[in-house]
């Protein structure tokens, strides 16, 4: 992975700078990440399938993937992989439901990576990973260590195909415009998909990762913060944070002071939260502080409309926006 | 027909020569879009894609509906709006503002059944949240003749078919104007497709699997006998019901989906459908992406593409539009026809 990136930069020729900078700084770096921690999380799944040898790699495999989960463009839309390697939010428990049938059957696709690439994607990638190093205890030589190996092999698979393909992707982002290039018809849509990108971003965590648990003030729903079972709920908002933020520094097309308080301001506010799954959110004190966070975020993203959507010129979607 | 009303189209048709497509420079297509100022607009396009006409409109849209001989476009208000443009598409002049009735509002499309001498517009009862269809009289310069019930809440596309038949997706949500696009029934929604003659007789009605009843039936195409239907998911997402159905007058649906992970990245949303020889394409604006399936109701191929949405039957395939200003032929792949510095809106209307 590593060489591929000084290769990329001298074959573009027609790309904008900026597109050049977040590829280089932003993107290209955080795809070859995911792909070296998903191939060490398969490496350990296979020395040692337990939990507790393998929760390390789960944590960095999981912390790398929030480097590039809000590029849901290209090769991450390929397939609807994005999902399949993280299948959240789950409110109808299909994961569970998935896994439970696959251990209950002794599901042999476990033994092939072709056959489990097949299998329902809620019952594969990281979510799945999480349900398994932190639930039930299984012993080593146990049908749900074959699948935990199964699954750190599928996404190690994904991840490698992944990295493989940004670099034709990464070549269709600098030439837009280009006969043959059906994806990005003029340099603007370049800006605006990674403008879309990055705004869906903020909202997935205003909506999903802080709304998700919770809920409303009569039902807050603490079980539904994002990977609380392995302790992670703040720390994905928290990393998603900073690679939405150095994708908006790659961006920028000068000083974006607005925004960088409004990070500091939430990461600060994060900081404080001392509240590791969210699980403040079931008593009134604890939800203000996670409404404050939200806060904080929704604070981030008018910044970012301002110093990087109208300095640019750049909006969300359309027709994706309205819908009827 | 009354000697009165006999003499006035005789009268009519020999001082006013009939106008047709022709007069407007025989477009293939419509769509609305947003233009670069923040104005909105009406174009029609040639079979090429290109620009042959553009008509400013006040506000934005959601489809236009246009009549089969004369060139003439009703163009709605995007929902719950009460007023509908009837443009001479030869002159770009407003012939016809079309305002719902008291207690009534548009839903955003209309189809002209009778050759064209009946407007049937999708409304809301808004006191009771009943589907109606509102009968409107062209020779009579649009005056309203009429409503039927729609057979059932919120419907939303509608469709004639030959006979004078009408297709109608009465979607299901219940909405009322002072909660603006709020939908007030998710529990209880239930959608039909619904088949119907002009007189208000039900003929034929679709309903799904109960365990479906959060799919609203929204859109509508038709070829050959086959009519497809195109849904949106009202529950949590992810969620795998299906977003397109096929029906046959007198089968049960069959209702179609991509790979799980294809589907689940159309985001529970479908907001066009169109029928070509070969396939049958739903668009996704929400997952930018196109999904194609054989007229079986196979999955064929997925094809991406920001902010897609417009969705027609070519001369040769299927024709999507986009709100970056693209409009591509889908084949086996994408080939851009047309690019333009302009947010194509919803639909994309093929002139018969």
């Amino acid at each position: 992975m590593r060489a591929l990136i000084p290769a990329l930069l001298l074959a573009a020729t027609a790309a904008s700078a900026d597109t050049d900078r977040v590829l280089e700084t932003h993107i290209l770096p955080a795809v070859a990440g995911f792909a070296s921690s998903a191939e060490a999380l398969e490496d350990t799944a296979r020395a040692d399938c337990t939990r507790d040898a393998l929760r390390p790699a789960y944590h960095a495999t999981f912390d790398a993937w929030l480097g590039l989960s809000h590029l849901t463009f290209g090769p991450l839309e390929k397939d609807g992989r994005r999902l399949a390697i993280a299948f959240w939010p789950d409110s109808r428990g299909a994961g569970p439901r998935a896994l439970a049938r696959l251990i209950a059957d002794q599901d042999p696709a476990v033994d092939s990576e072709a056959e489990f690439a097949e299998v329902s994607i809620a019952a594969r990638g990281l979510f799945a990973l999480e349900h398994l190093l932190y639930g039930e205890a299984y012993a080593a030589e146990s049908y749900e260590c074959r699948l935990v190996v199964a699954i750190a092999a599928d996404l190690d698979r994904m991840a490698e195909a992944i990295a493989a393909e940004w670099p034709a992707y990464a070549a269709l982002m600098q030439t837009p415009g280009a006969s043959g290039n059906a994806t990005y018809l003029a340099e603007q849509e370049v800006g605006q998909t990674l403008y879309t990108a990055l705004m869906t971003g903020l909202e997935f965590t205003i909506d999903q990762r802080l709304g998700q648990p919770l809920g409303s003030f009569d039902r807050p729903r603490p079980r539904r913060a994002e990977a609380h079972r392995s302790g992670r709920a703040l720390r994905n908002v928290v990393l998603s944070l900073e690679a939405l933020q150095d994708l908006a520094r790659a961006m920028a097309d000068g000083p974006t002071p607005a925004a960088d308080r409004a990070f500091d301001a939430a990461f600060a506010t994060a900081d404080k939260l001392d509240d590791p799954v969210l699980a403040g959110v079931a008593d009134p004190t604890g939800r203000l502080r996670v409404e404050i966070l939200q806060q904080k975020v929704r604070a981030v993203k008018d910044a970012l409309t301002s110093e990087i959507g109208m300095a640019l010129g750049l909006s969300q979607g359309f027709n994706s926006a309205d819908g009827d | 027909m009354r000697r009165r009303a006999f003499l006035a189209s005789l009268l009519a048709s020999a001082s006013l020569p009939a106008a047709s497509w022709a007069d407007a420079g025989s477009p293939a297509y419509l769509a609305a879009a947003r233009e670069g100022d923040g104005t909105y607009a009406l174009f029609g396009l040639d079979a090429a894609c290109q620009d042959i006409f553009r008509i400013p409109l006040p506000a934005r849209g959601h489809a236009a509906c246009a009549h089969p001989a004369a060139p003439e476009a009703v163009a709605f208000a995007r929902r719950p709006g009460t007023f509908a443009l009837v443009i001479d598409c030869a002159t770009g002049q407003t012939r016809h503002h079309l305002q719902a009735p008291e207690g009534r509002h548009f839903y955003g499309h209309g189809v002209f059944a009778r050759e064209g001498r009946i407007l049937v517009t999708t409304e809301n009862d808004i006191a009771s949240g009943e589907g109606r269809l509102g009968l409107w009289d062209r020779q009579a310069g649009y005056s309203r003749i009429g409503e039927i019930a729609s057979g059932g809440i919120g419907p939303h596309d509608i469709l004639a078919l030959p006979g004078d038949l009408l297709a109608v997706a009465n979607g299901g949500i219940r909405t009322h104007p002072d909660h603006g696009r709020d939908k007030l029934n998710i529990p209880t929604m239930r959608p039909t497709l619904t088949y119907m003659d002009l007189s208000g007789e039900v003929l034929e009605q679709v309903t799904l699997d109960p365990a479906l009843h959060k799919a609203s039936i929204r859109h509508l195409a038709w070829r050959d006998g086959l009519l497809a239907f195109a849904m949106q998911w009202q529950g949590p997402l992810p969620d795998p019901a299906p977003l397109l159905g096929l029906h046959r007058r007198g089968s049960a649906p069959l209702l179609c989906a991509a790979p799980e992970g294809e589907h689940l990245a159309m985001q529970g949303y479908a907001g066009s459908v169109a029928i070509s020889a070969g396939r049958i394409g739903i668009t996704s604006p929400r997952g930018g992406r196109l999904h194609l399936f054989d007229h079986g109701g196979s999955f064929r191929t997925s094809l991406h593409r920001a902010d897609i949405c417009g969705l027609a039957a070519g001369a040769d395939g299927l024709l999507a539009t986009d709100g970056r200003g693209g409009i591509l032929a889908a084949g086996e792949r994408f080939a851009p026809l047309a690019h333009a510095a302009r947010n194509w809106d919803n639909h994309l209307v093929r002139i018969v």
